[in-house]
């Protein structure tokens, strides 16, 4: 997993609510069997018209959000599918940071196995960031994980909270299946008390 | 100590491998499901790391999120999709983990072939890379969908890292009215609670509402609970589960039957067990929804009218519904009765399993597809489609001038060929009425299977209540 201390970017705001994973990467795209090329299938059916141009009337294509790495977004983002893609995807169009009120759980943890660092901020505070950021003036966020904290350049500062367990795996690029492996002993004594009632998949199914 | 648990403390409690079950534990992996669109980078990784699948025998593969519903003879269209179909036959094959392929006969979406097969049992952890493996809890096991690197880390561990989640204790009581069903509630609470209402918690479904529901009827409020942003949703085992699992092929025999039963039953809720938080519903006065926007939430009764935006009481929900509303193609105020349909999809791991199959069935028989209107029946699995086809519920829904197809995902997610096309309306028995979900410009309202049979018998939204279901076991033999 790729280390993730302080990060200052550009802010871009998707400002709108509940934005779900189908948005994030259509279904067409999940039939690749890779993990890359998928940034610019982001946002597609937002993001492009049919012609394949990019539309106008959508937020994250306005010229001045170019080069963002941190996105500024609404409540419940990343709802709905488990894909995981959609985290691939927001990280190949240049993303390192989502900043929202609130998260969907299976696409926050899939945005921190992936280094895509979720940080959750009161919606006060993320509705006063987003006045700032959609004047589209280059406004920019240092997002310190060693602090905790997300800060601009007008004196502006918000604590956030991450569970220990992922801070520690971000900071130090700890990779979760490995320290799982490293409890091969615990896991191996699990095996032998687990009831022999439990079912396996080792059937002729017919 | 705490001497009432909840039935998720009790699965929490059971599982751990290593570390604080108070901040994050490595909690042991009872059943893992696999299919072909989340798996392939996941066993890329595995191989990458020269790292092999630690329990094969707890795995289990099925191809059904973009398999054609069209005859098992013809080929998979699109090449990149068969790519997928083959890298799963053959990481399976390599890894020895059993699969349920495209031309096996128990072959069907993975949340209805595992309770089918009776693999998910009371008190087990169930984890698969989709979000609606929370139907699983439907049987008082811990089930929860995961991505892709988990899925990875899964095969070969066997555990999966998790912290302790908040409870909220969703207790329904009252009788549902006739024609609200298993989906209708679901719907209500979704749209009590709101789309983020059970944000991080697992739900425990409870009540006097939900132990008179059947297991299917179980199986799809607990898949509806991922809509409501829980983590996972449950319910505590009792008779009812005991009942459904008994005879099936991966559930004990004989002595050690009763011995299994005895163990599930121990992880219902203690009556007393505290949860964070609970919500209560009146099923009573539920009555069959109809979606008139882009998520789960946006709901209203079949009677009623599309809302108002006046009557919305922020202006992010107001922000939100204009925005519904424009790519819904719909006016406000307008009447569901009266917005016309140009689809019909029953099916998906909400509503493609047999009990859903027969309500639907009871609305069509005798009845005819409105004209231009297309409908199709995509049963959950093999084994759905061949019990329906002895009940000779195939005939009355193609009688009747439905597409009767083969098992899959199929128009839920629309990853196969059954897409909507731009601008087209679908009343569609699945979980996600998201922008494009069916199809690019497509347009779903979600309802009850009742409710989509009645929509492709009149070409609009009906109230399914106002019509006379028909005694399927007569329907059949007559036809």
């Amino acid at each position: 997993m790729e280390a993730f201390t302080v990060l200052e970017g550009l802010v871009a705001t998707l400002s709108r609510d509940d934005v779900d994973t189908d948005q994030i990467i259509p279904k067409q795209f999940l039939k690749s069997t890779g993990r890359a090329g998928y940034g610019k299938a982001c946002f597609f059916d937002w993001r492009y018209d049919a012609e394949g141009h990019d539309r106008p009337d959508f937020e994250l294509n306005c010229p001045e959000y170019r080069g963002a790495e941190i996105l500024l977004a609404g409540r419940n983002f990343g709802c709905g599918s488990s894909r995981e893609h959609a985290v691939w995807a927001l990280a190949q169009m240049g993303f390192r940071v989502v900043v929202a009120p609130s998260f969907a759980d299976i696409f926050r943890t899939n945005a921190l196995q992936n280094g895509l660092l979720p940080v959750a901020l009161a919606d006060p505070v993320c509705a006063d960031l987003q006045l700032r950021a959609r004047r589209r003036d280059g406004y920019r966020l240092i997002v310190d994980l060693q602090a905790q904290v997300v800060r601009d350049r007008e004196g502006r500062k918000a604590p956030f909270q991450l569970d220990p367990f992922w801070r520690e795996c971000l900071l130090s690029g700890l990779d979760p299946l490995g320290m799982a492996l490293r409890e091969e002993a615990a896991i191996s004594a699990f095996e032998q008390a687990r009831s022999p009632l439990l079912p396996t998949t080792r059937h002729r199914w017919e | 100590m705490e001497a009432q648990r909840t039935a998720y403390h009790k699965i929490w409690d059971a599982h751990r491998v290593a570390g604080d079950p108070l901040q994050r534990m490595l909690m042991y992996v009872d059943l893992h499901l696999v299919h072909e669109v989340t798996s392939p980078q996941a066993f890329a990784g595995l191989r990458a790391a020269g790292r092999r699948v630690r329990r094969p025998d707890l795995t289990l593969a099925v191809m059904d999120h973009l398999v054609p519903t069209w005859e098992r003879t013809r080929e998979t269209p699109d090449p990149v999709g068969r790519e997928q179909l083959r890298q799963l036959s053959e990481n399976c094959a390599a890894a020895g983990i059993p699969l349920l392929d495209l031309y096996h006969r128990r072959q069907g979406i993975v949340h209805v072939v595992g309770p089918e097969l009776g693999l998910t049992q009371p008190g087990m952890t169930v984890v698969c890379g989709d979000s609606h493996t929370s139907t699983h809890g439907a049987f008082g096991a811990l089930a929860f969908g995961i991505g892709t690197t988990e899925v990875e880390q899964v095969l070969a561990s066997q555990c999966i890292w998790q912290a302790p989640a908040p409870t909220l204790e969703v207790r329904v009581d009252g009788q549902l009215g006739q024609g609200v069903t298993a989906k209708d509630l679901a719907l209500g609470i979704i749209r009590e609670i709101g789309v983020a209402g059970g944000q991080g918690s697992i739900v425990e479904y409870s009540g006097t509402t939900v132990r008179q529901l059947t297991m299917e009827g179980r199986m799809t409020v607990c898949n509806m609970t991922i809509e409501a942003g829980a983590r996972a949703g449950l319910i505590s085992p009792d008779q009812t589960t005991v009942a459904y699992l008994e005879g099936r092929p991966a559930v004990p025999k004989g002595h050690e039957f009763a011995a299994a039963a005895e163990r599930w039953l121990s992880f219902a809720s203690d009556p007393g067990a505290n949860f964070d938080r609970q919500v209560r519903i009146d099923a009573s006065q539920l009555s069959p929804f109809v979606t008139w926007g882009t998520n789960p939430s946006m709901s209203v009764p079949v009677g009623a009218r599309v809302p108002e935006l006046a009557e919305l009481r922020s202006e992010a929900a107001r922000e939100a519904a204009r925005r519904a509303l424009a790519y819904m193609g719909l006016e406000e105020g307008t009447a569901i009765e009266d917005i016309h349909i140009d689809r019909v999809f029953i099916g998906s791991c909400t509503n493609g399993r047999l009990e859903d199959l027969r309500a639907a069935a009871a609305i069509a028989a005798g009845r005819r597809v409105s004209p231009g209107v297309r409908a199709m029946v995509v049963p959950g699995s093999g084994a759905v489609k061949r019990a329906a086809e002895e009940e000779g519920l195939d005939r009355i829904f193609r009688d009747a001038g439905f597409e009767w197809l083969e098992a899959g995902c199929s128009m839920c997610l629309g990853m196969n060929p059954d897409i909507l096309s731009p601008g087209e309306r679908c009343a569609s028995t699945s979980n996600r009425n998201f922008e494009g979900r069916q199809g690019a410009g497509g347009r779903t309202h979600l309802v009850s299977p009742a409710m989509a049979a009645a929509a492709a018998v009149f070409g609009h939204f009906a109230d399914v209540r106002r019509l006379e279901p028909a005694e399927l076991g007569v329907a059949a033999k007559e036809g």
